[in-house]
């Protein structure tokens, strides 16, 4: 008997009728739910993490997951999330921990925006027929332009800074090495340079592995600094400095110690077995001043070849300090909404922290125009981008490009069961343990990838077309083609959305 | 569906309004009656010095005496009257047309850094917003625009059209559908000695808008086609580019056909889709924008609209339909179709006469 006991969640149940006794579901299952006795498969179902592994590998389909409800008094307040966390934190006294983005029923916006179409006063674009422009090109750019002659002679007078050209404005997320295996980063960046789009390092360094890939590939700067050096930043298409991040603003980051091995341990710079911390600010940036001198430092020590771009968390004050970015030399600002993904964050922060992006985009690029430094400065936004109307909704708030991370996660099969920080992910994404990653190959990942992006550029030509726009940089900040359903007043202000109807 | 048209004597030779007017009435097909409208340009040769503007008054009580105390804060009104016209109360929703010559004083504007043009677009912006009776539609110099709910040839009858001599005509027959058919949505749109016809819908309206207002313009005709008239007057007068760039960065070439171009050509192109990116107009579109030296034709990238020019000698004309051009001149030079998205610029090559 334990006061703090916590009721199984799940049924898993193994048909004994179709059970053909392969063992496959025993050596699929990294959590331990199955054993062999004898002639029957056991099961231990308080172990499951509900990641379909065992029921994808079953070949004779025996195998049920279903929840299990054990009916709580009934109760509006406390329910059992509530209560479950109390037992949980009064038996361990510890801060609670959660993988993948919040987790509490906020109301969505981007499910409350409609897009728009044309119908007869101007026609919609065939994309099939018809050429239909996504590409995008992110950092500053020139608020005037000028030149001198004309026609044929014409000279430009004046000089652009370096911007990455995407031919979708999709990229995937950072998700360091350590984090995520070898195998899932070498999936993205097969997958990102098939698409002439870009990956994030995450803040572990990179793996000689991915060296060949360099010029797809925007390397981070966190607050460890795992892994920075001159090479580190130069063999890069830009930079990134991670000040924030949506799933848990405010705080830095946690690598348990189990899982650096000898590779992680040399592709970060740090020693074997210990756990690698990125502490919560930056201790050189205690200031927006300080930022613009690292912002300097890095493009520096890179010849001024390389854009350097900021990330922040999706906060109340984000508008502000993305002009603050903007003013600090940044090529662009990269907003992570707090329904962004992680590995593992505190519950209390990752739930209850932060804005959604819908309304950081649309504060931003306002922000950004009103103090007419939007050119300075591209806007790049991430969490929880879902599909691909919840991105074209975002581009037609005011972002230039998104990165997805879950997304591309479950692309490659995640389940997100939010088990990522026990390092068991039984998919060989969220893990370090070699027989694990070894069930991800990184052809196969690369191309689940490339499909699904290349899915969502579709589908976001398709909304273009439908609007009647075939370049995306008329999409962009044009939030006449987005209406709010049964959003309220001051929403629709924050977004300067018209209501539908309206 | 709109229909446009235009035309300039490059030696600057001045003739009525009585021609453009025809040409323009053999579209009526295109336009439903609730909007029509001219610019002209060298009409005003004994007020040249002067900024001609234009205004539709509500009363010539309230109405005239706020605006003229507006622009008085600005400057001297030297000549003013009540536009000549005909045939009264034929026409629907009435407005006073009204104009005013006028001469800005800098020592007016102390405390301010002195553009005269800048001075001028300010004052039209705020006696616009403040919707107090009174729009400024037409703001030039030896320009000026007429327009009204009505059909090309009722409105060409009604601002006696024929008694104005110009150099350059624009022409516009509205069918419209985003906004109502009121007197001020009718084009030409002006805005100092910018006119603007259009014939189509924005879809990047939104974009462009935020644009242009983050540079101060206020928009405040509920239209696509003010939008225009800023851009174009962002881009060239402020920003200085030539014509035919402004037309590219306005309806960019295709990101494939860039690509190919000679390297010098290509940095160009590229460097002026990136700094314009947000002023790039998509959606169906015909325009003809005109300013004291001539005027640039432009459709959008894919040619959703039509555009014909023509030309015979010095005189060049643009129009939505070849037939009004063949109408206005039997024996044309020449007579094609401008691909997507190719800038037509035409300027005077003389002085107007």
């Amino acid at each position: 008997m334990n006061s703090n006991f916590i009721p199984t969640k799940y049924d898993v149940y193994v048909d004994p009728q179709r059970c053909r006794l392969c063992e496959r579901c025993v050596e699929n299952c990294s959590y331990g739910v199955f054993r062999r006795d004898r002639d029957r498969i056991l099961t231990f179902p308080s172990n499951c993490a509900v990641c379909h592994r065992c029921i994808s590998f079953c070949p004779a389909d025996a195998i049920t997951i279903s929840r299990r409800v054990v009916q709580y008094r009934q109760h509006p307040l406390w329910d059992e999330e509530a209560r479950e966390d109390i037992y949980n934190q009064a038996r361990t006294g510890k801060v609670i921990l959660g993988g993948m983005g919040n987790a509490k029923y906020y109301p969505n916006i981007f499910d409350r925006l409609v897009l728009d179409a044309c119908q007869i006063t101007s026609p919609s674009i065939d994309p099939l027929r018809e050429p239909m422009e996504t590409r995008v090109y992110l950092g500053k750019k020139p608020k005037q332009l000028k030149v001198s002659g004309e026609g044929n002679d014409v000279c430009l007078k004046t000089q652009l800074t370096p911007n990455l050209m995407l031919e979708t404005p999709i990229m995937v997320a950072h998700m360091s090495y350590g984090a995520v295996s070898l195998n899932t980063q070498l999936s993205f960046a097969r997958a990102v340079r098939e698409l002439g789009t870009y990956m994030g390092s995450g803040e572990g360094g990179l793996h000689k592995a991915l060296y060949p890939y360099k010029d797809n590939i925007i390397v981070q700067v966190a607050s460890g600094r795992f892994g920075v050096k001159p090479s580190y930043l130069n063999r890069a298409a830009a930079i990134e400095i991670k000040a924030g991040q949506g799933a848990k603003p405010g705080i830095g980051g946690h690598l348990p110690g189990e899982k650096v091995n000898a590779d992680i341990s040399k592709t970060r710079m740090m020693p074997e077995g210990t756990d690698a911390i990125s502490p919560a600010p930056h201790h050189d940036i205690y200031s927006i001043e300080d930022l613009a001198q690292l912002v300097r430092a890095l493009k520096e020590a890179t010849n001024w070849e390389k854009p350097v771009f900021v990330k922040i968390a999706a906060v109340h004050n984000a508008a502000a300090v993305a002009a603050g970015i903007a003013r600090a030399d940044a090529d662009a600002v990269v907003v992570d909404g707090f329904r962004g993904g992680t590995g593992a964050a505190p519950k209390v922060l990752r739930d209850n922290v932060g804005i959604p992006i819908e309304a950081a985009i649309a504060s931003i690029d306002e922000k950004l125009r009103k103090q007419g430094i939007r050119n300075e400065i591209s806007i790049i936004a991430s969490g929880g981008m879902r599909n691909s109307s919840d991105l074209t909704k975002a581009i037609a708030l005011g972002a230039d490009a998104v990165y997805v991370g879950t997304a591309a996660l479950v692309a490659m099969g995640c389940r997100v069961c939010g088990k990522c920080y026990t390092g068991l992910c039984p998919w060989g994404i969220a893990t370090q343990r070699e027989d694990l990653v070894s069930r991800l190959d990184p052809e196969r990942g690369a191309l689940q990838v490339q499909n699904l992006l290349t899915a969502w550029t579709h589908e976001l030509k398709e909304l273009m077309g439908a609007a009647g726009i075939n370049s995306i940089e008329s999409l962009r900040g044009n939030r006449d083609r987005l209406r709010g359903y049964l959003l309220d007043e001051n929403i629709l202000d924050v977004l300067d959305v018209k209501t539908v109807g309206a | 569906m709109c229909g446009i048209i235009g035309m300039l004597n490059k030696d600057g030779k001045r003739i009525d309004g009585s021609l453009i007017a025809e040409g323009l009435s053999l579209m009526d097909e295109r336009g439903n009656g609730q909007g029509a409208g001219y610019a002209a340009y060298g009409i005003y040769p004994d007020f040249k010095e002067y900024y001609a503007l234009h205004v539709f008054l509500d009363n010539l009580k309230e109405a005239k005496v706020d605006v003229e105390q507006e622009i008085e804060r600005w400057g001297y009104i030297v000549y003013s009257e009540e536009i000549p016209t005909s045939e009264k109360g034929t026409i629907e929703g009435e407005k006073i047309p009204y104009r005013y010559f006028f001469k800005p004083d800098p020592r007016k504007l102390l405390g301010r850094e002195y553009n005269e043009q800048d001075a001028i677009v300010e004052m039209v912006m705020r006696i616009n917003a403040k919707r107090s009776g009174a729009l400024v539609f037409s703001s030039g110099k030896n320009m000026g625009i007429f327009k009204a709910s009505a059909w090309p040839e009722d409105v060409a009858r009604f601002y006696k059209i024929k008694k104005y001599k110009g150099y350059m005509w624009l022409g516009h027959n509205r069918y419209p559908t985003n906004t109502p058919g009121w007197w001020g949505g009718a084009h030409p749109f002006g805005l100092l000695d910018w006119s603007v016809v259009h014939n189509g819908e924005i879809t990047s309206y939104g974009t462009n808008k935020r644009y242009v207002e983050s540079f101060g313009y206020n928009c405040t005709m509920l239209t696509d086609t003010e939008v225009v008239t800023y851009l174009f007057d962002h881009l060239i007068r402020k920003h200085q580019l030539p014509l035919g760039l402004t037309g590219n960065a306005l309806a960019p070439k295709f990101w494939n056909e860039i690509d190919a171009l000679d390297p010098n050509v290509r940095d160009v192109q590229t460097a002026l889709r990136l700094t314009y990116s947000a002023a790039a107009m998509n959606g169906p579109f015909a325009i003809v924008v005109a300013n004291t030296n001539g005027f640039i034709a432009l459709t959008d990238r894919i040619k959703l609209r039509p555009l014909v020019v023509g030309s015979k000698d010095k005189t060049v004309y643009v129009s939505s339909e070849e037939a009004a051009i063949r109408a206005m001149e039997p024996s044309l030079d020449r007579i094609y179709n401008p691909l997507a998205g190719e800038p037509v610029v035409h300027q005077l090559e003389g002085h107007a006469q």
